[in-house]
């Protein structure tokens, strides 16, 4: 890189936008009771919370991925009429607001809802689950897997896959044996970035899900309630969440960090 | 780079400025979630001041002011919640009572799981949800409950009285227990189901200046005015006692 001496004022700005993000965390790890942490760490609620994040998020990224590497797939490789109308539908809850889409999934698949009152009727119902935070978890989720692979796929060298065809594999086969492989790393790096949003999922899953302790209190609704009741609580909570973002960045550092 | 630091200096300016400082004042009252349709009436016919709500579940708005928000006014749904934010500093004189209500049993209209009694709840199929223990709403629930000795598990603790009744609403849920103005205010979409004096318990409102409000004159003159004959009876048509 050629080195570049920053105007003044470029790099007072700069400075200025760096740290409105890192004193916000600087602040997170000053303020938390270090000594308390154990105490907080080793509550029930916490564990209980900590369990079914863990549970839920990892849920939410399995399904994503059975669901989401298909759907890529088409939108990298099949041209169907109203193509960039569906993909931005189901792009769509990347930048939805999580609550509007607690709302929707709530008229979806509430007891009352479209797909919800016929689940209701076989004795299925989804609010108040884990299911349900699985469901919510996985509605804002799973797009940011489906574009990683998207752009794996467009970006992959597809002569492999000719290769393979002129050799007589069938579709399938050059799906699983070759694309497949060849896309691995931009599938678990969309499994990655998706499994860190499912994580910190807070507005679709208190909307549809609700609040109960073991079954649908999330870490980030921990986090939220543990504020009014025990805040040294919540910041030992929080900064658990901060250092698993941190991991997934650095382990997701070689693709958005460039060489840093 | 010149125009760059006039443009970034009018913009400071401009936020700086306090638009309309010769209108009258504005005060920010933080109140329960329960009191939200009966203070926005009163809002509308205070005179003093122009009133802006933050309606929430009591200790998410203790939780709020303790952090810094800027409020003239904090109304409680308990005690206990007013006498931490007191024992914290941050209320300025002593909190006034200005209403009391009690809790009813909601249910979908028509009432179609059969809800009768507090022990009705416990039956099995029917999906009980509440406000959170540490909700006044969620506590007095809990309250009324041990009193009637029913053991029933909520499958929802939810963060305010309101979004209960909206679960009822929405059909999601079968059953909570609400405050009978909740009911009230939800008019036909939901059903309230009485629970006897024995078990039933009172709420009271207590409601106080908030240390450093912005607007001390107007923050003592609305709570008088809630105090008021005039306040009172507001209170009453939404079925505060």
């Amino acid at each position: 890189m050629r080195r570049e001496k920053a105007p003044v004022w470029i790099g007072l700005l700069a400075a200025l936008g760096a740290a409105f993000f890192i004193i916000p965390l600087v602040g997170l790890v000053v303020r938390t009771p270090w000594g308390d942490a154990a105490r907080s760490l080793t509550s029930a609620d916490t564990l209980d919370a900590l369990r079914l994040s863990l549970i839920a998020s990892l849920s939410a990224t399995a399904v994503a991925l059975v669901l989401g590497v298909p759907l890529a797939w088409i939108y990298a490789r099949i041209d169907f009429p109203g193509r960039a109308v569906v993909r931005a539908l189901t792009t769509l809850p990347m930048v939805l607001p999580p609550v509007v889409g607690g709302i929707a999934l709530l008229l979806a698949f509430g007891r009352r809802g479209l797909l919800g009152s016929w689940l209701a009727m076989v004795g299925v119902s989804l609010p108040f689950t884990t299911a349900g935070v699985v469901l919510a978890e996985t509605f804002v989720a799973m797009p940011f897997l489906v574009l990683t692979v998207e752009a794996g796929l467009r970006s992959m060298d597809r002569r492999y896959e000719d290769a393979a065809r002129t050799l007589g594999a069938s579709r399938w086969t050059v799906f699983t044996r070759v694309t497949l492989p060849l896309i691995a790393p931009s599938v678990l790096a969309g499994a990655v970035l998706c499994w860190a949003r499912a994580l910190g999922e807070f507005g679709a899953t208190i909307t549809f899900a609700g609040n109960f302790p073991g079954v649908t209190q999330t870490m980030p609704l921990a986090v939220y309630l543990l504020l009014e009741t025990d805040p040294q609580g919540s910041f030992v909570l929080s900064l658990i969440l901060l250092m698993v973002s941190l991991l997934v960045l650095v382990g997701l550092r070689h693709r958005w960090l460039g060489s840093a | 780079m010149r125009k760059f630091v006039v443009v970034l200096g009018l913009l400071a300016l401009a936020c700086g400025s306090s638009p309309g400082s010769t209108a009258r004042p504005t005060i920010d009252v933080y109140a329960a979630a329960s009191l939200t349709d009966a203070f926005k009436a009163l809002g509308a016919s205070f005179q003093g001041a122009s009133v802006r709500f933050n309606f929430a579940g009591t200790p998410t708005l203790v939780t709020q002011i303790e952090q810094g928000a800027e409020a003239d006014v904090f109304a409680s749904a308990d005690t206990t919640n007013m006498d931490k934010l007191k024992a914290d500093g941050f209320a300025s004189g002593e909190p006034k009572v200005f209403a009391h209500n009690s809790l009813e049993i909601v249910v979908a209209p028509g009432n179609p799981k059969g809800i009768a009694s507090l022990a009705d709840l416990a039956k099995p199929g029917v999906l009980y949800i509440s406000a959170g223990p540490t909700v006044p709403a969620g506590k007095y629930a809990a309250q009324a409950l041990a009193k009637a000795g029913v053991t029933v598990h909520p499958r929802s603790l939810e963060t305010d009285v309101k979004s209960v009744v909206s679960k009822i609403e929405l059909g999601e849920a079968d059953a909570g227990i609400v405050y009978r103005t909740d009911v009230r205010a939800a008019g036909t979409k939901v059903t309230g189901m009485s629970i006897p004096d024995a078990y039933n318990v009172v709420a009271t409102y207590p409601l106080v200046e908030v240390k450093g409000a912005k607007n001390p004159d107007a923050a003592i003159a609305f709570i008088a005015y809630v105090l008021s004959a005039e306040g009172q009876a507001k209170l009453a048509t939404f079925g505060f006692q």
